[in-house]
């Protein structure tokens, strides 16, 4: 009866007037889609946007405050993930959920929602081994997860759902690791799945790309409210950029200044660089580059090609293996002594978790590249806290940091300030060498565009800057050239406008040599 | 044959003696730990489930008379403490390590104040079987004399592998102890199945205490651990959390400390105690060897890296 009055046609899948609202947070408001068999359905906005909250809502991490969920136009409480996955709806999570320590195979068979009190391994590979012929991508069963890469990764996660005979298969942002090659072969794999088996697919997206390339029809959220829905033939990025963004929202273009590269001393010079991975493994691999004064210089590559190693190794979280790192011609190692002689700043990615200590106010946070030095202490040793609140104060109004105040606690902070206020303090003095790493992961638009600006506005003025990021397209928007990274080398260098995105994508994909 | 060669033989055997009757406790111990940190829980309270285990299994069985009900009450005795352990770290932001001291404390100390009427009776022992009938050399039998506690420990080795591996408890417990997030994927209970398995857990540390009581050194007074449920956490390190390797880790650290009685029993009576100390000194060998500041430890549960 709650159902009277929606036509539920031959949807499979409905969720009609979700609301979803955190204390005072409305997180979701009256959203409704419809999930067709035999149809991708891409479902667009901006982080914050209410993409995760309505999925969760469907897959029975939370409870709707309003609204109902239809499988088959009835209606069905879902209280868990169990239930979700009873009712035929699977879900690919954005982080892996595919345990390093097990086999293919063992992968595989704990999805299944009953298990067998004891499992016979030998039977249960050849089960899994039939089934799989009938299935886009082929795994050997007994090979351990963690020798996998990204891209299989993501392939076995959709096998592990395809497996359960699912009717609706979720995806939450499943080409944010690969490579756009690897992301191309997949979603044309979904898109087949759902044409020849009556699939349900509901994409997680902010690219325009996949759903111009992939999905039929679109949903866009903004602020946790419906915006519209589309058939994807009758739309095109514009409108979409248009929908997710909102009217009135202008962000300042980014200003290049003319290329100014005249010295031919490099500012940053790598030479030679090992470091080493959490298993002793090598990350980086005798890595060497050179970045002259007033450059970006770019680094793209799936992750877990070793950038989060170098950034570690540059900013002296983990110890280099063998090579040199020189500024200006001098040897340089990150102590802190060095680190402020030569004026040389990180910003490595996850700041909250690696450059900031949580449970500290954003002013003492703000301060913990020159707590020591004057104003913020007397003598170079006692803390002037009166000081250290007031340079806060006026970072906090030059980089619009989002904050109740300098006291506030900087884990209450949202991403983007907790960005913000990590850029405040490594840019509120002259730069000289700026290394950052994945700056806008995860960011709005607006933090996004301000973080960008500010980038470049460091290599306006002279310094040396090597952005390392997943985000392709952040790499060929703001470097002047940039290296793609693949098992620890550097394999191809290219600048943004003469690029070969297949040549890029080989590159990433880790079919290419070393260049020479 | 010579002096020597009895000498350099009777060592050899009081060792071999010595690492399966010191060892014994060790391995319930740290099988009880591998299980409870497959499960991405550390309990570092079983020094407390051990001492109170040694304390419930002398007192049982001294007023029952049968020791194996001792073995059984030190067992539930465990459970306790484990449940306890578990139902604490359920709360949000309790820290496991930081409970599974207060608990190590609190076992001692509970154990110590109820079992001060029990240090000077004398309660029935465990069974031993012999296992050194066919020879008459007494060192050969005294070092073949074998407790049945040993043999069902040597069981569970196995049984706890293919649990662990072949049964679906088991692929429940190694997901939740290597990702949270895909058992909550899964829908598992990841609280249900870390309290469960830190009663279990604490089961087998508390036997691994009726051991000690019981058979040997076969009192029951305050100072009978020397820290057997803290180095068994140490071990289960060493042992790459794969319950075979316990087994052997446990057989090494019973023989390590078995050797100070052995050169004593043959007459070397020098380093007595620095030979005593070796258990101490290969745990912190082996921390020192297997840790690195840089990279994980292979077979760690994976909800410990992160």
């Amino acid at each position: 009866m709650h159902s009277s009055g929606i036509s539920t046609g031959e949807a499979v899948l409905d969720a009609f007037n979700i609301t979803k609202k955190f204390g005072e947070l409305t997180a979701l408001d009256g959203v409704t889609i419809r999930l067709k068999p035999g149809s991708i359905h891409a479902l667009l906005g901006e982080n914050g946007a209410g993409k995760s909250t309505l999925v969760k809502c469907i897959m029975g991490y939370y409870n709707p405050d309003e609204g109902q969920i239809l499988v088959d136009g009835k209606e069905q409480s879902i209280n868990q993930p169990k239930d979700a996955a009873a009712l035929g709806i699977g879900m690919v999570y954005q982080h892996f959920t595919v345990i390093n320590n097990m086999t293919v195979l063992e992968n595989i068979v704990l999805a299944r929602p009953a298990l067998p009190s004891f499992i016979d391994w030998k039977k249960e590979a050849e089960v899994v081994s039939k089934k799989m012929q009938t299935m886009p991508f082929q795994f050997e069963l007994d090979k351990q997860v963690s020798s996998l890469s990204a891209g299989e990764k993501q392939k076995l996660e959709i096998i592990k759902q395809l497996m359960l005979n699912i009717r609706v298969l979720i995806l939450d942002e499943p080409t944010s690791v690969l490579t756009p090659n690897e992301a191309d072969e997949i979603l044309q794999e979904v898109k087949k799945l759902s044409q020849n088996n009556g699939l349900a697919v509901l994409i997680i997206t902010h690219k325009f790309r996949e759903v111009m390339g992939f999905a039929d029809t679109v949903t866009v959220l903004r602020k946790g409210a419906f915006v519209g829905s589309q058939t994807v033939a009758e739309t095109n990025p514009e409108i979409l950029s248009e929908m997710m963004m909102g009217e009135g929202l202008d962000l300042p273009p980014l200003e290049r200044d003319a290329t100014q590269v005249n010295s031919n001393q490099a500012k940053l010079s790598l030479k030679n660089l090992s470091i080493l991975d959490n298993d002793g493994l090598i990350a980086v691999d005798d890595l060497s580059l050179q970045i002259y004064p007033g450059e970006i210089v770019g680094i793209a590559g799936v992750s877990g090609n070793g950038q989060s190693e170098l950034t570690a190794g540059l900013g002296g979280q983990r110890a280099l293996k063998n090579g040199v790192i020189e500024v200006d011609g001098q040897t340089f190692s990150p102590v802190r002594r060095d680190l402020q002689k030569h004026r040389y700043f990180v910003l490595p990615e996850e700041p909250l978790k690696n450059a900031c200590v949580g449970n500290m106010s954003v002013a003492d946070n703000m301060a913990l590249r020159n707590f020591d030095l004057a104003p913020n202490s007397w003598f170079n040793s006692f803390l002037n806290f009166s000081a250290i609140k007031r340079e806060s104060k006026k970072l906090i109004t030059a980089f619009n940091v989002k904050t109740p105040g300098p006291d506030e606690v900087i884990s209450n902070l949202s991403g983007g300030n907790v960005q913000r206020a990590v850029l405040a303090r490594e840019l509120s003095q002259q730069v000289n060498v700026l290394v950052i790493a994945n700056p806008c992961f995860g960011l709005d638009f607006k933090a996004v565009s301000d973080i960008r600006n500010l980038i470049m506005e460091a290599r306006n003025e002279g310094a040396a800057v090597l952005l390392i990021s997943e985000d392709l397209d952040e790499v060929l928007q703001l470097s002047d050239r940039f290296y793609v990274m693949s098992k620890g080398k550097v394999v191809l260098e290219s600048k943004p406008n003469d690029v070969d995105l297949t040549e890029i994508g080989k590159a990433m994909a880790g079919h290419m040599e070393a260049a020479a | 044959m010579s002096e020597t060669d009895i000498g350099v033989w009777g060592v050899l055997i009081a060792v071999l003696g010595g690492a399966i009757r010191v060892g014994t406790p060790f391995l319930f111990v740290s099988l009880g730990e591998c299980l409870t940190e497959k499960s991405g829980r550390v309990n570092l309270g079983l020094e407390g489930n051990l001492v109170m285990g040694a304390m419930s299994a002398y007192a049982i069985s001294y007023y029952t008379g049968s020791p194996w009900l001792g073995v059984l009450g030190a067992g539930c005795s465990g459970l306790i403490l484990g449940l306890i352990h578990g139902l604490l770290c359920q709360n949000p932001k309790v820290n496991h390590i930081a409970v599974g001291i207060a608990l190590m404390i609190f076992g001692t100390g509970l154990a110590f104040f109820l079992g001060k009427p029990f240090i000077q009776p004398t309660a029935p022992h465990l069974p031993a079987v012999s296992l050194g009938f066919w020879s008459d050399s007494p060192v050969l039998r005294a070092a073949l004399e074998i407790n049945a506690l040993f043999f069902v420990g040597l069981a569970l080795v196995p049984a706890i592998y293919f649990m662990l591996k072949n049964t679906k408890w088991g692929l429940m417990i190694r997901v939740v102890g290597e990702s949270a997030d895909a058992a909550r994927a899964l829908g598992y209970r990841i609280q249900l199945i870390r309290l469960l398995t830190t009663m279990a857990g604490g089961f087998l540390a508390a036997i691994g205490g009726a051991y000690l009581s019981l058979y040997y050194p076969g009192s029951w007074n305050e100072g009978l651990s020397s820290g057997q449920g803290l180095m068994a956490v140490a071990l289960v390190i060493f042992a790459r959390w794969n319950p075979i390797y316990c087994l052997y880790a446990s057989l090494l650290f019973g023989a390590a400390a078995a050797l100070g009685p052995a050169l004593q029993a043959v007459g070397i009576s020098w380093g007595y105690y620095l030979f005593n100390a070796a258990p101490y000194f290969l745990t912190l060998m082996i921390m020192i060897m297997t840790s690195s500041a840089k990279q994980n430890l292979a077979g760690m549960p994976g909800e410990f890296t992160r």
